[in-house]
Order: C-alpha cells, then structure tokens, then sequence
C-alpha cells in the first residue's frame, strides 16, 4: 500500500469513528501534537475528535537526505478523542488490520511509554506500539497540557507514517517509499531535505534568528493579552520552531538552553490559561451543541 | 464448614510491565488481610497476573464468617449489685449494652476481685454478603504511577476493562468506574475470546484454552525452556538477564521465542553497544558462543504462537538493522573526531548551574586525583597515568555513542581512548572511574582507575554539599549515598590509608577556590564527615559489627579506613574474650575521669606522691613509644589493655581529684594523655560491656 492510500484508508476510518477530518495546520511545528487541532482543544470540557496528517518538522534530524531513517520533516497521522472512548485500543487496531497488518501475522504489544514535554506542560501516560518490535504509534492519554489538568481525558494517537511504510512496503531507506503511483518519498521531498538540511546546520543567520525568537515570543505575549488566543499560538509556534533552528546549529549553550525553554514553556502556559477563559467565556459552545443533540 | 472457591479479577489496558510482579503481591496480600480481618477462614490463595489483568484465586473460602464466642467482662461485683442485693444500674446498662440480660450475668473472679461477666456469641455472616467489600480493596490498590481516563474521575494504573469476581458460581456484585462485576474473562488480544468462567477454580484452565498463561512463574518458565531449547538446537549460550526476564514475562501473555539474525560485520561495533542496543531499546536476548563470543543473533519473545513466526523474525531482524546502521554510523563519525575537540565541547555543558561546567569539574577532579597520587606514593609513571585519565576522563560524554546510548559512559571511553592511541592503563582508568556503577558492581582495581574514581565522586559530594544538596530522607537525586558508599568500599578494597578527612578537606579547598562554596568549608566538612560515618555505620553493619563497637570505633576522627575497620574487627572478636569486660573498664575509666580534665599541664613527676602514679607513668611512656612504630590494629589494642594492671592499681591507691589544685591538675593531665593514646583505637568507654 502507498502512502497516498495509507492515508485515505486512516482518515476514512477515523472519519466513521466520528473524528472531525481536518488539513494539517500551516504553521511549521516539530509534532502534531503542537497543532492548535491537539494543543489547545485537549483543554476543557469540550468534546473533540479529530484526525490530520501533519508534517512535522524536526531540524536537529536533518542528514541531507542521505540518512535512510531519519528526515528532517516526517509526517505524522494524529488522533484526537476527548473523552477518550472505552474502545479505543480495539478502534486503533481495526485501523492497523485496514492498513493490511494482521495482528495474527504479527507480534503487536502495547510497552510503556510515558509522554512529557516539560517545555509545553505536557504530561501523558501510555504506550508505544510495537510492531514486530519497532515503534509504530505512540498511544497517550493526557493528563496534563499547558499546565492544565485534563478532564475529561483525551486520548491521542500518532501513527509514524513513514516508518510504518517502510514496514507495510518492506523498503530499507526512506527514500524510496512509494507515495502513490510513479513518485516515492525521494521524488517529492530529496530537494527539500537536502536544502533544509544545509539551511539549518550551515547558511541560517543565527544572529537573525536569535532577534526573530525574541520579537515572536513579545508577539504572542502581547496577543494574549488582548485575548486574542489563535494568533498568540501562531507565535508561539513560531518561537519554539525557531529554537529548534537555533538549537539543532548548536548556537545555544546548554545554560541557555534551559532559559529559552523555560520561556517556551512559560509561553504555553499563558496560552493554555488564556484559551480556557476564552471559551469559558463563550460558554464552551461545543459542550452546549452536544448536550442539544442528546 | 461448607467451602467455595473465590476469583477476583482486574482487566486492564495493558500495564507498564515493571509494575506487574509487585501489584500482583499487593492485590493478593490485600485480600487474605481483608479475610483475616473479616475471620473469613480460606486454604490456599494463588496471585495470577498478566499485563492485563491482576487476578486472585482463593480456594476453600468458608461460607461464612466464624462464630464469636467470647465472654464480655463488666463492672465489679459491688458496683453491680446494690445494697439490698438488687442489680444496680451499672450492671443492667452493662447487660443491655452486650445484648444480654441481667439473667445472663455470672461472676468471675480476676486478681481476687468479683466482676460481672456476660457471654456474647456474635453469628458470623454470611461471606456472599461481606465479598461486595472486594470493591474497596480494588481501588484501595496503589501503585507508582497513576492515570485518569475519559471523564472519570477515578486514578489507576491504566483503565479498567472488566471486573471478574466469582464466588463458587455466583458473581459478586458491585462496580468500579462504571464497570460492573461479571462471570466473563477476556482471553488473549488477538488468538483469544471473552469466555465465561462456570467455577472460580477453572480459571487457570479455562485461560490457557484462550492463549494465556496466566501464572507468571509458568509463563517465566515456559520462555526459559523455550530459550534452552534455542541454545541446544543451535548449539549456543543465551546469558539470561533476571531483570530482562521479569520484564519479557510481563510483556506478554502468552510467550514463544523465536530468533533472528543480524550481519556479520555489525559485530565491528563494541559489544557493550550491541548488547545494550538489544537488551535495552528491543528487550531481546543476545546470542554467544560456547567460547563467550558475541554471534549475529537475537532471540525475542513474542505474545502468541508459532504462526508466520518467520514473518515477525523478519520484522524484527529490520527493526535491529536499523539500529545498528544508526549505531555503526555514530561509531564511525566518533572515531574521526580527535579527543581534544571533544574536550573542548565540555567548556560548553554545563554541569550544575551553581557548580559550573563539565570542563571546570574536571578540572578540579584532575587537580584533587594528582594531589592524592602524591599522598599514596605513587611511582611517577602511574602519576602521568592518573594526571592523563583524569584530564580527558569524560570526553566521550559528547560522542554521537554516549548521547544515543547514556548508559555506556566510560564503556566508549575506554575504547576510543585505545583507539586514539592512549595508553592501555589511561583507557581502563577512564571506565573505571564510574565504578562502582550500583550496589552489585565492583570497585575500581587500577590504581589510577581508583585514585580517579575517588576523586570524581568526592568532588561530586563536595560540590553538592558546598551549594546545600544534602540527601534527607528518600531525597538523593544525585546519588550521593552510593557514591560515598563507592568511594568508602574502593578505599577499603585498595587498602589505602589515605585520611578521609585530608580528602573531604582538599575537595573542599578546591570548591572555595572555585567560589561554589556557599558557607565556610570548615561547616560544610563538618556535614561531610557525618554524612561518611553514616556510610560507614552502614558498611559496619553489614559486616556484623555490634552497634556500641562501630560508635566506639566511630567516635573520634576517621582517617584510614582500613585501619578503622580493623579496630572494629579486633573489638568485635576481643568481645568474646573472658577479660574484655574488666580490659575495657579500666580503660573506660581512664577516659571517663579526663573528661573533668579543664586546663591540661605538662606532666610535673615530682608531684607524683605514690609509686604507683609512676608506675602507670612509666607504662604510657612504654606504650606511647611502641604505637610510634607501624603496628597492627591487634598488637595495638594489645599495648592498650597492657596497661590494665597499672591503671588498675593507680585507681585503687590515687584520688585524681585531689584537694591541692596543683596535684589534681597534674593527675588530670597524666589521665588525659593517656585517654588521648586509648582514643586513637576508639572511644572505648563507649562500648557496652555487662
């Protein structure tokens, strides 16, 4: 199965699960879970399922394109479920079956992985699936995003799309994924990887990017304080991918390192506060359609 | 009594493999407790456990609680009865309160005195009524981490599924989270169905037709005779790891081992990557040969059975492909970088905020082991091995191999330091100096290794102590217990004399030159040597020392370890001796009485007014002169009780505490030196003797 079809098939069954279909979101973020899709609706009260492919951009990773297994942008297949349903773990691998993995063929296992990211407050308990003994999902149900305890509880889940290709395909390098008919991995993203590779590790400015981290970081702090929650994020998204960008260069001392992600961190914690109140204030709109449904 | 089986059982989402084994003891303890309590009698109780599902079965649970028999004592005879012989109100409150009447009162006499006694019989209840309780003992059940699911409010270790409580046929009922109590189990993931359980004690059975075993210890078994078979068809040695057993057993439900292979030349990257690239990130067994040699292959356990198992070895052989390029790849990429870029990097990594950074650490460590070669008489050649050691001891902490696999610090330094060329005693002092890396490693056995391990570790204390890191309680997040215990056992292993005051004192001095210090070092030592004595109590103790000689022993300056424990070896077999008792007295007294010692005064012998003042004399002087040549810590304490008899016969004709101020000063003086020559063994008046 190509990729192309690896999508189609994951977004079809999530759709008759009742996920929400959305587009990846077009700001560039080093997980799906940074998208506002994830970051911002797993707070509250207010139901919330959807699915989306994210490119997720990772600039430490970048090898030019020449490494098999490691990319600079990987996409990611996100799940979200608040509350978490009681079947998740049997909706998530009918999704593998659909994929063409029996589970009878296979050895498939559920090993604990618990999911922190001190710098966005996040804290989540889980797994990691195993498929034959490589990591194929990571399986979590948050119990903290932004600093705010989760309840309900959602539950997400993030399919690797590359690695889990290279296993559906039986393909050593990365590379040579076939996307859909006639175009692999390769074809469509060796220029990118070479150049965002080359970008990162040798042309960027650093000095530019250590001004546009602290103009971005003002931004959001000002937008927040208009209550102005979506454009903050966008900022905050920025920042932390512009520290990726600074960090993968090697330019921040591990003294600052741990400054600068107490900012992100203080960043994601503002936000998470800020976006609650907004939709407290809004009344929690989605929490109100549903309880008119039933 | 008529008997039932009961079968408690918890499905989970599967739980973190480590915590398996320990809740398993817990639910099962839990729940004979609770029988104990309630006087529910029962045979036998067997724990089962899975990664998703903690179960107990009791056999022969009584169906109800015992009987109680038991007599209820009341007031007094005189209290109970009133002046006319009638029963007072004590005596018919008491009777009503122990659901009796006056009618069932009799007389029992305690220590000659009349009470009034009632018989009591409480019927125990039926345990079908009291089993609902289960419910408590469910969710009373703790474990290290917690979660919450969906909108519940309830925090376990994962979600709950299902609940299976039986007793004999009958479902216990009660619910959990909204999950109700049932007769139905679920058989495994994918080759098992959602059966029912007809009798509690066909759980087992009933399991095993769905594909799992659900008693660890024959789970365990299982995957270690399939692993003995692997070794006796391919004719290899499978090392088995307990703690990568444990794991693998609570990984799965229902175990077959299976092996696959990996290319010959990944056996060019050290064997400590390979195997912790296996053990660790895969959970799977390495291979060796009958001559220990590391082979290209991998043995794992997978949860289910024998079919397309070539399919999962295939999966799995690409999954530790993968691995090994990455590690191959790191390998190569380290072996171009030269050591002093390294070095250079560590100016960059910063070791603690307070403390500074890695290069300035090692620094320190360098100047404290160099400064210890000097006290332990090294030959010059092993000081140029412990100078270069230290100097480049932690440059492989920026090798692309360390950052990928932490665990394999030291491990990489020694082999890219052979390989750059180093002498062979610098590569092993560099991995040594981790040593002991836990509570069952060894200790260094090089002697630059030592010096540095020492070194490192009593620098990491120093630092910490110096900025107010001081372990309390459960709180040792730097591990400094376990490295003062590391550097007390390589000290006693080596045999070094070297005063642990003089090494608490020089990191010190380094710490105050550094400005780390945040109070005076002469206070910070202070914590230090308590922290040590602590450790050292420790070490005591478990060398079977009885506890008043390691204070003895304790209760001065440490100096040699070695020497210190000795002296408590010597006390402890001396203990058994017919004159230790009145050995150990004399001396005590010499010790007891200088304490009243105010101001001391060199010792005047014309104001000795007995012989035996001169006596006593004349034997310290003895003494005192042979403890200035090299002794052993047995002919010392021999010396020391040689003076038994002089300080015996000094007590029995002199008043030490004499009315002229002249002679008191001057015996005092004469105890005190003496008490000072006894507590250079140990504080002996501190020892307990009967």
């Amino acid at each position: 199965m190509n990729i192309q079809n690896m999508i189609l098939t994951l977004q079809k069954h999530w759709s008759e699960q009742g996920c929400i279909l959305m587009q990846s979101y077009d700001v560039e973020k080093g997980a799906g879970t940074m998208s506002p899709y994830t970051f911002l609706r797993a707070i509250g009260p207010e139901p919330w399922s959807v699915a989306y492919v994210e490119p997720s951009r990772r600039p430490a990773d970048g090898r030019y394109g020449d490494n098999p297994n490691r990319l600079y942008q990987h996409h990611q297949f996100q799940v979200i479920m608040k509350p978490s349903p009681d079947n998740i773990q049997e909706l998530y691998l009918e999704s593998l079956k659909k994929l063409g993995i029996d589970p009878l063929e296979h050895d498939i296992r559920f090993v604990e992985d618990n999911w922190e990211n001190p710098s966005l407050g996040c804290a989540g308990l889980g797994w990691e699936v195993w498929l034959d003994g490589m990591e194929i999902t990571q399986f979590t149900y948050f119990q903290q995003v932004g600093g705010l305890e989760c309840k309900p509880v959602s539950v997400e889940i993030t399919y690797g799309i590359e690695r889990l290709a290279s296993y559906i395909q039986d393909k050593e390098n990365v590379f040579d994924l076939e996307w859909t008919n006639g175009f692999t991995v390769r074809d469509i993203f060796g220029q990118p990887e070479y150049e965002h590779s080359k970008y990162t590790f040798e042309t960027s400015d650093t000095e530019m990017l250590f001004n546009l981290f602290t103009i971005y970081e003002k931004e959001a702090h000002r937008q927040m304080d208009e209550g102005l929650v979506h454009p903050a994020y966008d900022y905050v998204l920025k920042c932390s991918h512009t520290f990726n960008l600074l960090d993968a260069k090697g330019a921040i001392s591990v003294t600052e390192r741990t400054g600068y992600i107490g900012r992100c961190r203080n960043l994601a914690r503002k936000i998470a506060k800020t976006f609650y109140e907004e939709r407290e204030k809004l009344g929690f709109p989605i929490l109100q359609t549903t309880k008119e449904e039933k | 009594m008529a008997k039932k089986d009961l079968l408690l059982e918890i499905g989970l989402e599967e739980m973190p493999a480590r915590f398996v084994t320990s809740s398993s003891e817990q639910l099962s303890n839990k729940v004979q407790a609770w029988l104990m309590e309630k006087k529910i009698a029962f045979d036998h109780i067997t724990a089962f456990s899975t990664p998703r599902r903690l179960a107990v079965l009791v056999e022969g649970v009584a169906e109800s609680q015992e009987d109680i028999h038991e007599e209820a004592k009341g007031p007094a005879k005189k209290i109970a009865l009133d002046v006319n012989g009638e029963w007072s109100k004590a005596a018919i409150g008491f009777s009503r309160g122990q659901g009796a009447n006056v009618e069932d009162i009799f007389f029992k006499e305690i220590n000659g005195v009349e009470y009034v006694h009632v018989k009591k019989f409480i019927k125990g209840q039926e345990t079908i009524t009291l089993l609902p309780e289960l419910e408590h003992i469910i969710t009373a059940m703790t474990f290290p981490k917690n979660m919450r699911w969906a909108d519940k409010e309830m925090r376990y270790v994962r979600p709950i599924k299902w609940l299976l409580a039986l007793y004999g046929n009958e479902v216990v009922p009660f619910s959990i989270a909204t999950v109700e109590t049932g007769n139905t189990t679920m058989g495994h993931r994918f080759l098992g169905n959602k059966i029912e359980i007809v009798e509690a004690n066909e759980y087992e059975k009933s399991l095993l037709g769905q594909y799992v075993i659900v008693n660890y210890d024959e789970r365990k078994s299982a995957i270690v005779s399939q692993l003995k078979r692997i070794e006796e068809e391919n004719n290899w040695i499978i090392p088995i790891d307990e703690d990568l057993l444990e794991e693998v057993t609570n990984l799965v439900e229902y175990p077959t081992a299976l092996f696959g292979r990996f290319e010959e030349e990944f056996l060019e990257i050290p064997e400590e990557v390979l195997i912790t690239s296996m053990k660790e990130h895969q959970r799977y067994f390495p291979v060796k040969s009958a001559g220990d040699k590391l082979l290209p292959y991998f043995v794992t356990v997978r949860n289910g059975g024998h079919e397309h198992i070539d399919k999962v070895a295939k999966g799995n052989e690409k999954v530790l492909r993968a691995r090994l390029s990455d590690a191959s790849f790191f390998y190569k990429e380290d072996q171009k970088t030269e050591i002093n870029a390294s070095l250079e990097k560590l100016n960059a990594i910063v070791y603690h905020e307070e403390i500074g950074t890695l290069s300035e650490k090692v620094a320190r460590v360098r100047n404290l082991a160099n400064e210890m070669a000097d006290v332990l008489v090294f030959s010059a050649e092993e000081k140029v091995i412990v100078d270069r050691a230290a100097e480049i001891a932690k440059f492989d902490l920026v090798t692309n191999m360390v950052y990928e696999f932490p665990e394999l610090q030291g491990f990489m330094g020694e082999k890219y330091a052979l390989q750059k060329g180093e002498k062979q005693e610098v590569a092993k002092a560099i991995n040594e100096h981790y040593m002991p890396r836990n509570a069952d490693d060894e200790t260094p056995n090089s002697p630059a290794g030592a010096a540095l391990s020492i070194a490192e570790k009593m620098d990491t204390i120093a630092s910490c102590f110096a900025i107010g890191i001081i372990p309390s309680g459960s709180q040792d997040p730097y591990a400094l217990r376990r490295q003062a215990t590391g550097i007390v056992q390589t000290l006693l292993n080596k045999e070094w004399g070297i005063s642990l005051e003089w090494l608490i004192h020089t990191a010190l001095k380094h710490m105050e030159a550094a400005g780390i210090a945040k109070k005076d070092i002469g206070e910070i030592s202070n914590d230090m040597v308590a922290f040590f004595k602590l450790r050292i109590k420790h070490i005591l103790q478990e060398k079977r020392i009885r506890y008043d000689l390691i204070e003895a022993v304790l209760g001065n300056e440490i100096r040699a370890l070695p020497s210190l424990v000795k002296k408590a070896e010597v006390l402890e077999a001396a203990k058994e001796q017919l004159d230790f008792k009145e050995n150990i007295e004399a001396l005590s007294r010499v010790l007891n009485i200088s304490a009243k010692a105010e101001k001391e005064s060199p010792i005047n012998r014309d104001l000795f007014e007995n012989e035996f003042e001169k006596q006593l004399y004349s034997k310290y002087m003895l003494v005192n002169e042979q403890f200035e040549q090299e002794l052993s810590e047995n002919e010392a304490f021999d010396l020391l009780i040689s003076m038994k008899p002089e300080i015996d016969q000094y007590f029995d004709h002199t008043m030490v505490m004499a009315e002229s101020q002249e002679i008191r000063v001057n015996r005092l003086s004469q105890m005190a030196v003496i008490a000072r020559l006894i507590k250079r063994f140990a504080n002996m008046n501190e020892i307990i003797v009967k």
